[in-house]
């Protein structure tokens, strides 16, 4: 039995031994944090490779999860991605860093239209990565999508075959904006109309998912879904059947950014690595990843006319018009959940 | 010897202390302050978090993780109490094989236990493909509160099969031909003589069905769809995306408590507490 | 003799119930196309996919290195901790071993978030070490239940004897306790090794800084959807488990057989 033991111990670190590899040499490590699958991973090892650092890559799906994880003080991060609302309260709490933008030449490829909005006003702390909006993603065989609207979410043909997202600022601005109203509202009889509305859509709910719904739509198991513009792509470059609509009420454009938390001691090595997913070349191959619409000005010149013409992808300027940005609800948020909880455990 | 063998403890006691019984404190803290005062300097005591748990919002998340859970174990005690007491009556040299086969699937990750229904469940998974293949119409089964309930029975059904079996193997089969010998019917022995005898481990097997049932939030948010939320998707939404941790905690005192009276319900009924860790 | 019939049937329905979704699993992990539920030809992408995937490889050597050293050193800590709590009496002990066991009944998200809270009051950085932590934490409880039955069934006169003939304590220590209580240790050690590789809720709230193990891994991959690298990765770690299983359970079975043997001598 000892000598068993002793075997398997022995194999055990053997195993170790061969996958620490040779990394014993000290390197610098920069601890990275971004949204589940929303970078081609090669470039994080190619630039570990080309600047002699180890990258320790953390994922989340959500803002609020997100925040948590930094303002509870976990983990220190130097990099994170995320969206402009919750970079607006980070901004506002002191927990970002002003960027060198000298270190972040490739600053300059980024379009104009992604830069000062209201997140950061003189755009001192961040660098767009990515924007987006919010539709929906259904099945052209099933749904009759000309109503053009969030009605469709609501609609009592398609029970148990509609997918909500389990993000409560997402699912709210759905009902928010079928009802007319500011996505980013904290009176609270508006938002008692939307959750009304959203107990009242519970029973033709399939789910409620972030991050599934493209799978479960391309395998065609449910007719729509509430999604980002990005999954939209990509479930429609698997099945054909499937199209996106952004509703005529008007939705949600996002912008995803870059920042350097305040935890960071590698301020210099985290504007490099910014630098270096800006280039023409990572915003390539990074669209070619999460299908989401760039802000790279260089990159989308480069695009094949496909992906072009997809709406989810070039989302036209009639539908931008109607768009709203989220805000920071700051201390509103509580209204949210609350309503949120109270929603889930209806 | 055996007084100078007792320093051995010593170090573990510090670490216990540590690591285990101030973890516990520090969560009775959170839960008994305020959002505020988590700084440590000011701190502010206060029930506001237990009594906002006793609001009917978080009260129907609470009966209805305990109603999911009521109906697994029911459904586990039913398809389990069988299978124990048919091992028990097998001939000993395949006793274990049929223990371990039943084990075996339990030491497979969970969430791989979970996934697996997944594919099974889903509306063009294999179940519903089987059903149109045989002409059958097919229904949605995944995310639903009936997937809620199967993946609960699947992953914990040994825990339920496991003591009552040990307790059955326990007992003295004397009895039953004594039974039998005074004329007892087949019936009368088994609710005369087997059933109560194999009680410690029937409500051994509840509890510990029960317990992971109660707290789990993988199952309802894999299976479930996140429709029927959990009081473990709640701790676990409180923790990671509301930052809520003084009322998380407040919650999970009462989940500590729950499982802390379940514990001393079998601590009275003396169940073999290292049969308990044997399943584990 | 129908009853034995019926017995057989109904035993059949509850391991299909147990081993249909497994062996649906490993079938799958073969299958050519992503779908999940039709078969369209054998294939091992999967596999190759699976060790190309990043994530994984990274999480992978994560939960081995992690399990590797929680089970060897809860398992010395446990002994140690076993020895001397069965050498307290009284009142001190049952308090020793009730807190012991509060991991062991806990639910698993309290032991986690009560960690996670401890972590940060102590202002460490989430990521290897307080994951290692914690599976220590949570797997030292079981090592020591499962080294105390053996020690209780330890003969006291026999140190005693060692020491009269003298043997110092840590002589008779390692001569005589050690050897009498080794199979408590050795399945101490495994299930240590288990249940560290098999822990997801409490590595879920401890994580941290690109640190992940295969539980973590395996539930973001659900989240998004069925993919089928993780029918192989399940296959591949079914297989190990049930090599484990057979070698913990032929190791017990062979202990018991040997036990039995004693006391028939007896």
């Amino acid at each position: 039995m000892k000598r068993k033991l002793i075997l398997i111990i022995s194999i055990l670190s053997l195993v170790l031994i061969l996958a620490t590899g040779c990394s014993t040499e000290e390197k610098q490590t920069l601890n990275v944090l971004n949204y589940d699958i929303y970078i081609d991973r090669s470039l994080l090892t190619e630039f570990e490779k080309a600047n002699n650092v180890t990258i320790k890559y953390d994922t989340y799906s959500t803002p609020e999860e997100m925040y948590i994880k930094v303002k509870s003080g976990a983990s220190k991060y130097d990099l994170i991605i995320s969206s402009e609302y919750m970079i607006e309260r980070m901004i506002n709490e002191n927990l970002v860093n002003k960027l060198n933008f000298d270190n972040i030449p490739n600053y300059k490829y980024i379009s104009e239209d992604f830069k000062n909005h209201i997140y950061d006003p003189s755009n001192e702390y961040s660098v767009p990565y990515f924007w987006g909006t919010l539709g929906i993603l259904y099945n052209k065989n099933t749904v009759d999508a000309s109503s053009d609207s969030w009605a469709m979410l609501w609609d009592e043909a398609h029970a148990q075959k509609i997918i909500m997202m389990d993000s409560q600022r997402d699912s709210f601005a759905a009902a928010l904006k079928l009802l007319g109203y500011s996505l980013n509202t904290v009176d609270e009889k508006e938002l008692d109309e939307a959750k009304e509305l959203l107990i009242q859509q519970r029973p033709l709910v399939m789910a409620y998912i972030t991050d599934g719904s493209p799978a479960i739509m391309i395998n065609e198991e449910a007719d729509m879904a509430l999604v980002w513009s990005g999954e939209a792509v990509s479930a429609m470059a698997e099945n054909e059947d499937l199209d996106f609509v952004i509703p005529k009420e008007g939705s949600n454009i996002w912008i995803d950014a870059m920042i350097i938390p305040s935890t960071t001691d590698k301020q210099e090595l985290a504007e490099k690595l910014i630098n270096f997913l800006c280039s023409t070349e990572a915003t390539l191959r990074n669209i070619d990843e999460v299908w989401y619409s760039t802000v790279h000005t260089e990159a989308i010149e480069l695009l094949d006319e496909e992906l072009l013409s997809n709406p989810a992808f070039n989302i036209p300027q009639s539908d931008l018009d109607k768009m709203e940005m989220f805000r920071d609800p700051k201390e509103f948020i509580d209204l949210y959940t609350e309503r949120w909880t109270e929603l889930m455990a209806n | 010897m055996k007084d100078r063998t007792k320093y051995f403890a010593y170090p573990y006691v510090v670490w216990i202390f540590l690591f285990i019984a101030l973890p516990a404190f520090l969560v009775l803290l959170y839960s008994s302050t305020t959002k505020e005062s988590n700084g440590l300097t000011t701190i502010h005591f206060t029930l506001e978090n237990y009594k906002k748990f006793f609001q009917p919002i978080y009260l129907n998340i609470l009966w209805d993780s305990i109603y999911l859970a009521a109906v697994s174990t029911v459904i586990c005690l039913i398809l389990g109490y069988p299978a124990a007491l048919i091992i028990s009556n097998t001939h000993v040299s395949k006793r274990n094989t049929l223990l371990f086969l039943c084990i075996l699937p339990m030491w497979m990750n969970m969430l791989l236990r979970t996934y697996a229904w997944m594919t099974i469940l889903g509306n063009n998974g294999i179940l519903n493909n089987f059903f149109a293949f045989i002409g059958l119409p097919t229904f949605n089964m995944l995310y639903t509160r009936g997937a809620t309930v199967m993946g609960m029975v699947y992953n914990f059904i040994p825990f339920m099969i496991l003591p009552i079996y040990t307790a059955l193997s326990k007992m003295d089969k004397g009895l039953l031909e004594a039974a039998d010998d005074l004329g007892a019917d087949k019936k009368t022995v088994f609710t005369k003589v087997i059933l109560p005898l194999s009680m410690p481990g029937v409500i051994s097997g509840i509890i510990m069905v029960f317990m992971p049932a109660v707290s789990t939030f993988i199952i309802p948010q894999l299976l479930g769809g996140n429709k029927s939320m959990m009081i473990g998707n709640l701790v676990e939404k409180l923790f990671i995306l509301n930052g809520d941790w003084n009322f998380g905690s407040a919650i999970s005192m009462v989940m500590m408590i729950i499982i802390l009276l379940s514990m001393s319900i079998m601590n009275k009924f003396d169940i073999d507490k290292e049969g308990g860790a044997r399943l584990w | 003799m129908v009853k034995k019939y019926l017995s057989k049937i109904y035993m059949g329905i509850i391991f299909i119930f147990l081993y249909a979704p497994i062996l649906v699993l490993a079938v799958f992990s073969f299958n050519e196309s992503k779908s999940r539920g039709n078969w369209t030809g054998f294939s091992l992408k999967w596999y190759i996919e699976l060790f190309h995937d990043h994530d994984i490889r990274s999480a992978f050597y994560y939960t081995i290195t992690i399990a590797i050293i929680t089970a060897i050193v809860s398992t010395v800590l446990g002994t140690i901790a076993a020895i001397g709590i069965n050498a307290i009496k009284g009142r001190q002990k049952a308090l020793i071993l009730n807190v012991n066991y509060l991991p062991v009944v806990n639910p698993d998200i309290v032991t986690g978030i009560s960690l996670m809270i401890l972590y940060i009051s102590f202002n460490m950085d989430f990521g290897f070490n307080t994951m290692l932590l914690s599976h220590i934490v949570f797997s030292t409880p079981y090592v020591i239940l499962s080294i105390l039955p053996k020690l209780k069934q330890l003969d006291v006169h026999m140190t005693e004897a060692a020491m009269d003939l003298g043997a110092t304590p840590m002589y008779a220590l390692r001569k005589v306790i050690l050897p009498e209580i080794k199979p408590g240790i050795i399945t101490g050690f495994l299930m240590a090794f288990t249940l560290s590789i098999d822990d997801f809720i409490i590595s879920y709230f401890t994580k941290g800084e690109g640190v992940t193990n295969l539980s973590i891994v395996i539930y973001s991959m659900a989240r998004r959807g069925v993919r089928p690298t993780i029918n192989a990765l399940s296959t591949i770690m079914l297989t190990v488990v049930l090599l484990l299983m057979i070698l913990i359970n032929k190791r017990t079975n062979g202990h018991e057989k040997s036990k039995k043997t004693n006391r028939s001598e007896v």
